[in-house]
């Protein structure tokens, strides 16, 4: 019954092994493949090096899988922000601007960066940057290092960190030095 | 004796050597002056400079499609390279980001003598930290991004005001550095030719040159599956004239080879029918010279409409070899010639009539028509003797007007059915009144479809506005037409807060007036005052103020900086704003201030924005309901014109004929055939337009001379009836082949002449009174 019971833990463990082994990038992102979206409020402060005190502006995101990201900053200015498939359109006051993202391959790029992360594609990261993922399940880090120099010539790295399919932070070193954290807090369960 | 005889013949050729000297040195045009009124109003004056010599006018654009998107970017730069040089082309530009930086450049620079934002206020402690906070709250934006390199030189954000009054919402897509269409597909390149559009000839030079750089680039680089658009009213205007040049020869060799057929048929010889010719071709020739001498050009139109001047001036030899065969010497001279001369006479009173037209085209058409019958007129009746003499004799066509005899009387039976038949028409025409005529001048353009859809699609690829909306402002020198452009831009800009227009530009933006650099200049403090005033504005700020020496810099370098001038806006877009909307005219200077409204409510905000100029001097225009009312105009007053003609001709024939039954038997005929050609046409489907008009007046005048021989000539013998008979099909050919013409304008007035011709016969026989009939 022991022998049993030991036999049975034994292939327990050996069954939960490879889960704790395969935390790696294809885990990671089958994890966020799965997050259809959510809302969460954001905070985003810029260092910026002319600047004694860092910019802060704060605001609601909504996110719907695979391609639709709304950033609605409410301080300190109200400004949208939307990204729709290949559009990406930014209102502030009464000035609207809409970019095609074909045409503009660092912004792209950029966009890349947070839309592969939160739809989980892997492919779409990897065009534009070498990926590192550190952590565990619960509190990861993705280093996203530009392979394309083009953007490499605006930022140096990418950090995003999250919990299991949740991002919770973006943060965006300049290569001018400058840096951009954003945190992001859910509102409710996606 | 004999010189006497030779006198005319000799006049006859001096006047024939003049006219071919006037004709060869004429110049010819084909574009669109034949359309453009000419005495406009300030209104269409404004219209007429914008399509000869405007910034549209000179619009070419260009778009490659085919092979890889790679391939066609490489194409673009190519052809943009190659483009720019020999001069022929202002200004080539296809999205690439260089002219792009030397915009922002340039706006960087002479950002405080441009920027709408400087005034005294925007200087003081509070403005400065009004300014620099919004500045720092942008670069919390993705927009900002772009700025904070230039936070330090620029931190009250001119450069984003200027920036944000560029219209960038219509730039065009772009897609591995130049512009490319919405879809990806095709290339584009915007070109601005040197020459003016109403230069066709350089025009046509300009484009052909595009069009053999493109062959050159594409066949060097391998890529014969890359094609090329070009579009613009350039390419219009050389495309309708190579039209119009065309038909005019092709329909000219059909009318003439098929008259020439037909008179070698009638006639059996060649001398007749080249003697026959002559008269023809003095009156072609007249009439060239007249419309040079009358109008300074002459239009391709007219030559096109010389097409039926065979047909109708042939006649008068037809006439003449047919009728005097059997008569003695001088006898055609005292039987026929008063009758083919009253012809003659209410032809030209028809074709005077188009004289008054404010259209040109149509006062062309009349002049030449006039000039040419009058002459081939009299140079069958004074000329064409004597070179005939004795020796010309034609077949004897007794068996032809036997036959028509007999024909004849059983056309009289037609009588009531034909009354019945114009009664059915006119109650027809009655129900269709509403649905008759078109009102839109595009109907007489002569611009192909395949043209007009091309341009449209590269337009929409570019997302350039039809730019209908304007206002329009006026001064003696270019300051004070600025100055007049900045006054109404703060109305416009005042509608635009309000949401009544969506926007609207003005070439003052760019190159702002004197007085008002002055008054910005002078806005801008001192260094050693803008330090205190700046320590003030950003005390609790994130931003210091000692980070802001290259501001101080600036500004002070402003202070010291001459006016920005048109030359320094030489080769960047700003230039070329400036240019489309800045135009010198001999009289003094005109800012036009296009306007973008939202798609709906239009008229209110047009109405708006009228009421916000009113007693300002500036005009607010609409484009496209000029060019109606333009046509509507032209429509009315051919209206009014082919009244009078045809008041003219019928005052012309009550004179002669003294009797108001033989007047009403020579004008019912002509009425009717007007009434069954209109309505057959209507029931062709044909849309009738202010030319179709024209063509009524050309029946009534042409087919009245068969019906004035039925009056006149007493019985008609078979010989008078084979003429008649000839002289009609004649006609029916000069008209019936430019009804073969592709020319909207062509078109129509051989569609309806051709067929009104021949009805005027048959009706005249019809209708022939009685005692006539042998």
């Amino acid at each position: 019954m022991k022998s049993a019971l030991r036999l049975a833990a034994c292939l327990l463990t050996l069954a939960a092994m490879p889960a704790f082994a395969a935390w790696d990038l294809p885990q990671l992102m089958t994890e966020l493949a799965r997050n259809q979206g959510g809302r969460a409020l954001f905070t985003e402060r810029k260092y910026i090096a002319l600047l004694d005190k860092p910019v802060v502006s704060s605001g609601e995101m909504r996110y719907v899988a695979p391609d639709y990201l709304e950033k609605r900053t409410l301080t300190p200015r109200p400004e949208v922000m939307v990204l729709d498939k290949d559009e990406i359109s930014l209102e502030r006051g009464k000035q609207k601007i809409t970019l095609r993202l074909r045409e503009q391959p660092e912004v792209l790029a950029f966009v890349a960066s947070i839309r592969g992360t939160l739809s989980g594609n892997r492919a779409a990261l990897e065009q534009n940057y070498a990926l590192h993922l550190s952590g565990q399940r619960d509190n990861w880090t993705l280093n996203l290092s530009p392979s394309n120099p083009r953007i490499a010539e605006l930022v140096t790295r990418i950090t995003i960190s999250g919990s299991r399919q949740q991002v919770r932070g973006i943060e965006y070193l300049q290569a001018d030095g400058d840096r951009s954290v954003m945190s992001i807090e859910p509102v409710d369960a996606p | 004796m004999k010189r006497l005889r030779a006198l005319p013949v000799l006049l006859w050729l001096l006047g024939l050597a003049l006219c071919a000297g006037v004709a060869l040195r004429a110049h010819y045009t084909a574009d669109m002056s034949a359309f453009l009124p000419r005495s406009p109003t300030p209104a269409q004056q404004l219209l007429v400079d914008q399509l000869t010599e405007g910034v549209l006018s000179r619009l070419l654009l260009v778009g490659i499609e085919g092979s890889t998107p790679a391939a066609r970017a490489e194409l673009s730069r190519g052809l943009a390279k190659r483009l720019e040089d020999g001069g022929l082309f202002l200004s080539v530009r296809n999205g690439d980001a260089a002219i792009l930086a030397r915009d922002r450049e340039l706006l960087f620079t002479h950002r405080y003598l441009l920027s709408p934002s400087v005034s005294p206020e925007r200087f003081t402690p509070a403005g400065l930290h009004a300014a620099i906070s919004e500045s720092i709250d942008l670069l919390a934006s993705p927009m900002g991004m772009m700025l904070k390199g230039l936070l330090g030189r620029d931190p009250t954000g001119e450069l984003v005001e200027l920036i944000g009054s560029l219209d960038t919402s219509g730039s065009p897509a772009s897609e591995n550095g130049v512009w490319v269409s919405r879809d990806g597909q095709r290339a584009i390149l915007m070109l601005q030719t040197r020459a003016a559009g109403s230069d066709t000839d350089a025009q046509a030079l300009a484009i052909a040159r595009i069009r053999s750089e493109f062959a050159a680039l594409s066949s060097d680089a391998k890529l014969s599956d890359a094609r090329m658009l070009v579009s613009g009213a350039a390419v219009f205007a050389v495309n309708s004239r190579a039209a119009i040049e065309s038909e005019a020869v092709r329909l000219s060799t059909l009318g003439t080879t098929a008259v020439i057929l037909l008179l070698l048929l009638i006639y059996r010889s060649f001398t007749a029918v080249f003697l026959g010719l002559l008269p023809v071709a003095s009156g072609a020739l007249a009439g060239i010279a007249a419309v040079a001498l009358g109008f300074g050009n002459v239009h391709g139109l007219t030559i096109g409409f010389g097409t039926t001047l065979i047909g109708e001036a042939v006649d008068y030899s037809i006439y003449y070899f047919v009728q005097s065969d059997d008569e003695e010497d001088g006898g055609w001279m005292k039987r026929f010639w008063p009758t083919i001369r009253l012809g003659v006479l209410t032809s030209i009173f028809g074709f005077a009539s188009l004289l008054f037209s404010g259209f040109p085209g149509l006062a062309q058409l009349g002049l030449y028509a006039l000039s040419g019958v009058a002459t081939a007129a009299i140079v069958t009746r004074f000329v064409l003797p004597h070179l005939a003499g004795e020796r010309i004799v034609v077949r004897d066509l007794v068996p032809l007007g036997g036959a028509l005899q007999r024909a004849m009387r059983s056309l009289s039976r037609l009588r009531w059915p034909a009354l019945v038949l114009a009664l059915a028409a006119t109650a027809y025409l009655a129900g269709e009144h509403d649905r008759l005529w078109s009102s839109n001048l595009s109907v007489l353009s002569t611009t192909s479809r395949d043209d007009a859809a091309a341009d449209q699609a590269l337009r929409a690829d570019l997302g350039t506005s039809d730019s209908r909306f304007m206002v329009v402002v006026n001064g003696a020198d270019r300051e004070t037409t600025l100055q007049a452009a900045e006054r109404a831009g703060r109305a416009l800009a005042d509608l635009q807060t309000a949401g009544t227009i969506a926007g609207y530009d003005s070439p003052a933006r760019f190159l702002p007036s004197r007085a008002l650099q002055a008054a910005r200049r002078a806005s801008l403090p001192a260094a050693d005052e803008l330090r205190p005033r700046l320590q003030a504005a950003l005390a609790d700020s994130p931003l210091a103020a000692s980070k802001l020496e290259g501001f101080i810099a600036d500004v002070a370098a402003t202070r010291q900086a001459p006016d920005v001038d048109r030359p320094d806006l030489d080769g960047t877009g700003l230039g070329l704003a400036v240019d489309a909307l800045l135009l010198q005219r001999p009289g003094g200077w005109s800012a036009v201030l296009p306007l973008r409204l939202a798609d709906d409510g239009q008229a209110t905000a047009i109405s708006a924005v009228r009421q916000a100029l009113a007693g300002s001097g500036a005009l607010t225009i609409d484009l496209k309901g000029e060019l109606d009312t333009l046509y509507n105009d032209y429509l009315y007053e051919a209206v009014l014109l082919a009244l009078a003609g045809f008041a003219a001709i019928v005052a012309l024939l009550a004179a002669t004929l003294r009797s108001p039954r033989r007047l009403a038997a020579v004008l019912l005929p002509l009425a009717l055939a007007v009434l069954f050609v209109v309505a057959g046409l209507h029931l062709s489907g044909e849309h009738l337009h202010l030319l179709h008009l024209v063509g009524m007046l050309l029946i009534v005048a042409v087919g009245s001379n068969y019906a004035l021989f039925f009056d006149r000539a007493g019985k008609l013998d078979n010989d008078t009836l084979a003429s008649m008979g000839v002289a009609n099909l004649t006609t029916a050919i000069g008209f019936g082949t430019l009804g073969l013409s592709q020319v909207p304008m062509l078109h129509a007035i051989g569609v309806t002449v051709g067929p009104g011709a021949v009805l005027a016969l048959l009706l005249a026989a019809i209708f022939v009174p009685r005692e006539t009939v042998a």
